[in-house]
């Protein structure tokens, strides 16, 4: 289709019904009313009983009013969360950690399938069956390829030496 | 919905979620999105996105339990859920910042909480399951407006807010020229809403056939693939008499493609938060003076980014997450009047089961996806 600019704008539902000439960059922080510089001075909301580990960050004093209680931390991949909660935000030692703690919860979590008796179907949680069926070619080029990585390595492993 | 690591994603039974605290409802799923920014965690660049978790905060529902502090909402209610949890009482959502409430995140401080977002995003299961409790009842869910298809409704939880303040933060001016880069569900959406706020000119940038010529039919606008560029920059440096546009929407965030050095450092090394293309060629195309409007969404640590242009240009960049309930009203009264069709943007209805399948359509942008919508089979 072929790109066209409008000459005007009659064809357009709701042309400029929001234009607000008055919309300056600093919009919504315009309200002002100077209870900011008092810190925590809103009536806080009814804690939440803290019945489960939560981390928090050391940039704040306080676990907020409420959180969420899924997956607390456990295992090694929670010591290694414990390890950056130490760390603020502004820290790298904070965040990288964490992708780490992620990655060691990916086999953390293998292992709690096998422990139920239960070998993660891979391909199923990767979604593959939506590849059969609209991206057929593109599968079998991954299978292919995939193939072809594992025969080579398995080659050059059991290969001799000379 | 259980995540199980990058690209890995199952269904599993979990318990049913309990009231917690005396402003929470439990509210049954009856319409879930996947949006673009669940890839994110979908590909493990979200730090603390721990195996076990659910995704999703793009839903609608019934409620069918309330705390004992809920005053208006009530059991039956079907509700729009927006993405944000917000207390309503701290200095942040009485600025009516309600993607910045300071008292529903513990993990971090630099964003507010988000449902099934990871922990850093507050540790919140999400809506891409059966049931799922919603803090804060009475501040953040909305009651569907009778006769609203539950469509509209569940893209009123994110999508439409999100392109909204999109538009909204760039300052449109009656008349000006505004670019988006990104031609999924919110970038199709700013398009259209760029023109609620008087834009004179609109131009989607993308490289997915598909969208480009979706966009250009939902939102009169002009769309243009990359890949036939040589520079996208100079292109639109060109076609704006070499001024460059007067606003600029990132609508892509961390998983913008388009940059080799971007790709490779943002999203196959994970050396930065995501790749920002987008920001940076937003940045580089935008006229001196300009608006940057970023809604797309990248990582909490560090981006490669013009800064320098950023100060040369004397640019303005707004950002944030959507403050969905301050937008709400408005963009009801638009669906209602037919200003907005958000549910022409879904393509895909997919029961929940089949989540896994539904990721990796999505992701992988096969069988002409924009945008799918999860069905539980409580729902259905």
């Amino acid at each position: 289709m072929e790109n066209k600019t409008p000459k005007d704008y009659s064809h357009i539902k709701g042309w400029g019904i929001d234009a607000d000439p008055k919309n300056d960059p600093t919009y919504p922080m315009k309200h002002r009313t100077d209870a900011e510089h008092e810190g925590y001075s809103w009536d806080r909301p009814t804690q939440q009983p803290i019945d489960v580990e939560v981390l928090h960050s050391i940039e704040r004093p306080n676990v907020t009013a409420v959180f969420g209680t899924s997956v607390p931390p456990s295992g090694l991949s929670g010591m290694i969360r414990r390890f950056a909660f130490k760390h603020s935000e502004n820290s790298y030692l904070h965040w990288l950690p964490l992708l780490m703690a992620d990655r060691v919860n990916v086999v953390e979590g293998v292992i709690e399938d096998l422990g139920k008796g239960s070998v993660p179907n891979i391909f199923a949680e990767k979604g593959w069956k939506a590849d059969w069926e609209h991206n057929r070619t593109g599968l079998i080029q991954k299978v292919g390829i995939l193939a072809l990585v594992t025969t080579a390595a398995v080659v050059l492993l059991t290969r001799k030496k000379d | 919905m259980n995540y199980r690591g990058p690209q890995r994603v199952r269904i599993d039974e979990k318990p049913e979620p309990k009231i917690l605290h005396p402003e929470d409802a439990i509210v049954r799923v009856t319409r879930s999105c996947i949006c673009g920014s669940d890839l994110h965690l979908y590909n493990g660049n979200v730090p603390d996105t721990r195996v076990g978790t659910t995704f999703g905060h793009e839903f609608i529902g019934e409620v069918i339990e309330i705390g004992s502090e809920v005053q208006k909402l009530k059991v039956g209610d079907m509700v729009i859920v927006p993405f944000n949890i917000a207390c309503g009482k701290c200095h942040f959502c009485k600025q009516g910042l309600f993607g910045n409430c300071h008292e529903s995140n513990s993990q971090a401080t630099a964003v507010g909480a988000i449902f099934g977002y990871s922990h850093t995003a507050g540790g919140y299961d999400g809506g891409q399951a059966e049931y799922v409790r919603v803090p804060y009842a009475d501040v953040g869910p909305t009651v569907i407006p009778e006769g609203m298809d539950p469509d509209d409704a569940v893209l009123l939880t994110d999508v439409v807010p999100t392109a909204y303040q999109a538009a909204e933060m760039g300052g449109i001016q009656k008349g000006d020229t505004v670019v988006i880069f990104g031609a999924g569900p919110i970038g199709i959406m700013a398009a259209r809403c760029c023109w609620l706020f008087g834009a004179g000119r609109v131009i989607v940038i993308d490289k997915i056939e598909y969208r480009l010529e979706f966009v250009r039919n939902y939102a009169n606008c002009e769309a243009y693939n990359y890949e036939e560029m040589d520079d996208p920059v100079v292109f639109i440096k060109k076609t704006t008499d070499w001024m460059g546009a007067d606003v600029v929407i990132d609508a892509v965030g961390a998983e913008a493609t388009g940059n080799l050095m971007q790709t490779i450092t943002g999203r196959k090394l994970l050396l930065q938060a995501g790749s920002a293309t987008a920001a940076h060629w937003a940045v580089n195309s935008v006229k001196k003076g300009g608006i940057v409007s970023i809604v797309g969404v990248y990582g909490p640590t560090d981006n490669l980014f013009p800064l320098g242009n950023v100060l040369n240009k004397g640019l303005t960049i707004r950002a944030n997450q959507a403050a969905v309930k301050r937008h709400l009203p408005r963009l009801i009264e638009h669906v209602q009047n037919g200003i907005l069709n958000p549910k022409a943007l879904i393509t895909h209805r997919v029961p929940l089961e089949d989540v896994a399948d539904a990721y990796h359509i999505f992701s992988e942008k096969l069988d002409n996806c924009i945008k799918p919508v999860l069905i539980p089979p409580t729902a259905r």
